[in-house]
């Protein structure tokens, strides 16, 4: 497999990184040279990219919190459970009562899909990111 | 960027980060630039190599602070003063670009009324700058023919943020140095797609591409294209969702890659909030502080298993292109989100994230170019890019503000919202540092990263140390009104007296606890720069 060219995930300035995979594993990280912004350099953050990738600790299934614990649960049922709750509560008080924190973690793609989600189906404005932050 | 929006037009970088490197004159406000901006730190110091002059405004000797040819170490939250001074000067030794002024800009007059009525002694005295350091960078500035001023939450963080900014933006426009290559205002983007969420319209006054929602017209168009009725009425600021309070207006939250619990203020309030909603959901990489709190957690895809586009603070829309598939059990954002609208009785229903862009392009002007497509053969474009044969703008202002003319915004000084007293006589102060990111979901997950900053260090000025009878290494307990933590002490110069500085990085140190809720009214950002509080040893 050749490397993979994308776009650091961490400060504003958008260095282009490509990420070294092998055998399904994301090994090592490497800046981009002819990239407007990194031209062949990363900070210490970019160089280790890789390394929470693959972390014993990432999240694998979802959870459902069951007389108050977090246990694991199938897809279908944490969708179901989620979409069962927000619409009851959009019933009860109205889509003014929900809310959204969208991330500048995530993509274009994701956040539009997030505040139209918010907007068309929660029916409420009540979306925010940590840009204030 | 409530800020720039209303005196330039776009809140957003108006130059590109590689312009910075061919600027004659960079005036560095509230940056740590070397840690937290490292590309841009590298521009600044390709321009030195070349002559140019750099001036950091910053109550910390930062490491950019020790290679500047003028430091203005001026006092925590005093920056419109300052900056106000500045602009004095420039009118009093005639340096103003008067034509620039004249047909690009508009209430002058009211700055100048302003301007004219200052003393300033006082400023002197309230930012602790001698006045002839002030003239001299003030001087410095106007003088250049190419000056760019690079910002970032230093000056945003505070409860007069949006003040701050526009005092920048009046300094800008005064000196005339806005609108060309090599010259500008640059706010430095915090995270790697906090240009794109706002784009996007994941705010809750504006649909993508700032579109107002309260705006009939716009909110037509979108209801034609979504086919259901929006809700008009703009929605609650992040905090207003988050310290609601138990019995808060908000009853069901999904947070989708956040973690409020580490990294917004007053944490207590957070929690008391999050732990009295009806429901809440959160997606994410890891078990956070705050998916910990949260009914239903759904595991995320990052970002090396997904394709999609991040926006840079210099406004250049790129690719990030999947390099694995999804975790076995993990799915991306965007299948979260569209099982849960199907779920709840609204089909949305994409074959690819290029296929979400071609329907932003239609809705969000300043993306109208940005098909995957052509940002897979390039390196991005930067917005706005209107259509498909646009080639995207790598300067923004260029003959013409966005909002038609530059709107000049005086504003007075405003002292913090929590003034040191005896009982807390010491500033906090917090920011980031080279090796870690933000909460740390990520960064405190890799190993090398922990190896070279595996805790969180206050630095202490020497001064302060001695009277406290504090050494490097030594635990203190740092209290606030709000909240206390244990943390080490690092005795450090680069701190100024009277004040300590540290950093949120660590959930060990959820130094949040500690911070003000109190924020600017006009943009809703947290006074995280400046709270008071006492130090013992422990």
């Amino acid at each position: 497999m050749p490397d993979i060219l994308t776009t650091c995930v961490y400060c504003g300035c958008g260095c282009g990184l490509y990420l070294r995979e092998a055998e399904g594993r994301i090994t090592g990280a490497s800046p981009s040279r002819n990239h407007p912004v990194s031209q062949g350099n990363l900070c210490v953050k970019g160089w280790n990219i890789h390394q929470f990738i693959h972390h014993p600790d990432r999240l694998r299934q979802p959870l459902l919190r069951k007389d108050g614990e977090l246990v694991p649960v199938s897809w279908e049922e944490a969708l179901a459970t989620t979409a069962w709750r927000l619409a009851e509560i959009k019933e009860r008080a109205g889509g003014e009562a929900l809310g959204f924190m969208a991330s500048a973690k995530c993509t274009n793609e994701e956040n539009y899909l997030a505040q139209k989600f918010t907007r068309a189906v929660l029916a409420t404005n009540n979306i925010d990111h940590c840009a204030r932050l | 960027m409530a800020g720039l929006a209303t005196t330039f037009g776009s809140g957003a970088m108006t130059n590109s980060i590689e312009e910075i490197g061919q600027a004659q004159v960079i005036l560095a406000v509230g940056s740590n630039t070397t840690e937290a901006h490292p590309q841009v730190a590298r521009r600044i110091f390709a321009a030195l190599d070349r002559g140019a002059k750099l001036i950091v405004v910053d109550p910390r000797r930062t490491r950019l602070a020790e290679h500047a040819h003028l430091h203005l170490a001026l006092r925590p939250g005093t920056d419109i003063p300052l900056i106000n001074a500045m602009m004095r000067v420039i009118l009093d030794e005639n340096l103003a670009d008067d034509l620039f002024v004249e047909m690009r800009t508009e209430n002058f007059l009211a700055l100048r009324d302003m301007l004219f009525q200052m003393d300033l002694e006082a400023v002197a005295a309230i930012t602790g700058v001698g006045l002839a350091a002030i003239s001299a960078a003030a001087q410095i500035y106007a003088r250049a023919q190419k000056a760019v001023i690079c910002y970032c939450l230093g000056i945003t963080q505070h409860i007069c943020g949006t003040d701050n900014v526009q005092a920048i933006a009046n300094l800008a426009m005064l000196a005339g140095q806005v609108e060309k290559e090599f010259t500008g205002v640059d706010p430095l983007r915090g995270q790697n797609n906090v240009q794109g969420a706002c784009d996007m319209g994941a705010l809750p006054g504006v649909f993508p591409s700032y579109q107002p929602v309260e705006n009939q017209d716009h909110r037509e168009k979108f209801e034609r294209a979504w086919g259901v009725e929006l809700p008009s009425r703009p929605g609650l600021t992040l905090l207003q969702m988050s310290h609601g309070g138990a019995g808060g207006p908000i009853r069901g939250l999904f947070v989708m890659g956040e973690n409020p619990m580490l990294s917004d203020p007053a944490l207590d309030k957070v929690r008391e909030t999050l732990t009295g909603l009806d429901f809440l959901a959160v997606s994410d990489l890891f078990l956070t502080e705050t998916a910990a709190l949260a009914d239903v957690v759904f595991p995320a895809a990052s970002f090396a298993e997904k394709t999609g586009t991040f926006t840079s603070s210099e406004r250049r829309v790129q690719m990030v292109r999947a390099a694995i598939p999804p975790f076995s059990g993990c799915r991306t954002d965007s299948d979260i989100l569209m099982a849960l609208s199907e779920a709840m009785g609204y089909r949305m229903d994409y074959d690819s994230p290029a296929e979400i862009m071609e329907e932003i392009t239609l809705l969000a002007p300043i993306y109208g170019g940005m098909f995957h497509d052509r940002l897979e053969r390039s390196w991005g474009l930067q917005w706005p890019c209107w259509n498909r044969n646009h080639p995207g703008t790598p300067f923004l202002h260029k003959y013409f503000f966005t909002r038609g003319r530059g709107r000049f915004m005086p504003g007075e000084h405003q002292g913090a919202s929590e003034p040191v007293d005896a009982d807390y006589p010491l500033i906090l102060n917090t920011g980031r540092v080279y090796h870690h990111y933000h909460t740390g979901t990520m960064t405190r997950q890799c190993p090398a990263l922990n190896r070279e900053c595996p805790e969180a260090a206050l630095e202490v000025n020497p001064e302060d140390a001695a009277a406290l009878k504090l050494r490097t290494g030594e635990l203190v307990r740092l209290a606030s009104r709000r909240g206390e933590v244990t943390v080490r002490v690092l005795v450090s110069a680069q701190t100024p007296p009277g004040s300590v500085y540290t950093s949120f990085h660590f959930p060990e140190t959820p130094i949040n606890l500690l911070t003000t809720a109190a924020r600017d009214p006009k943009a809703q950002c947290p006074e995280y720069k400046v709270c008071a509080v006492r130090l013992a040893k422990v």
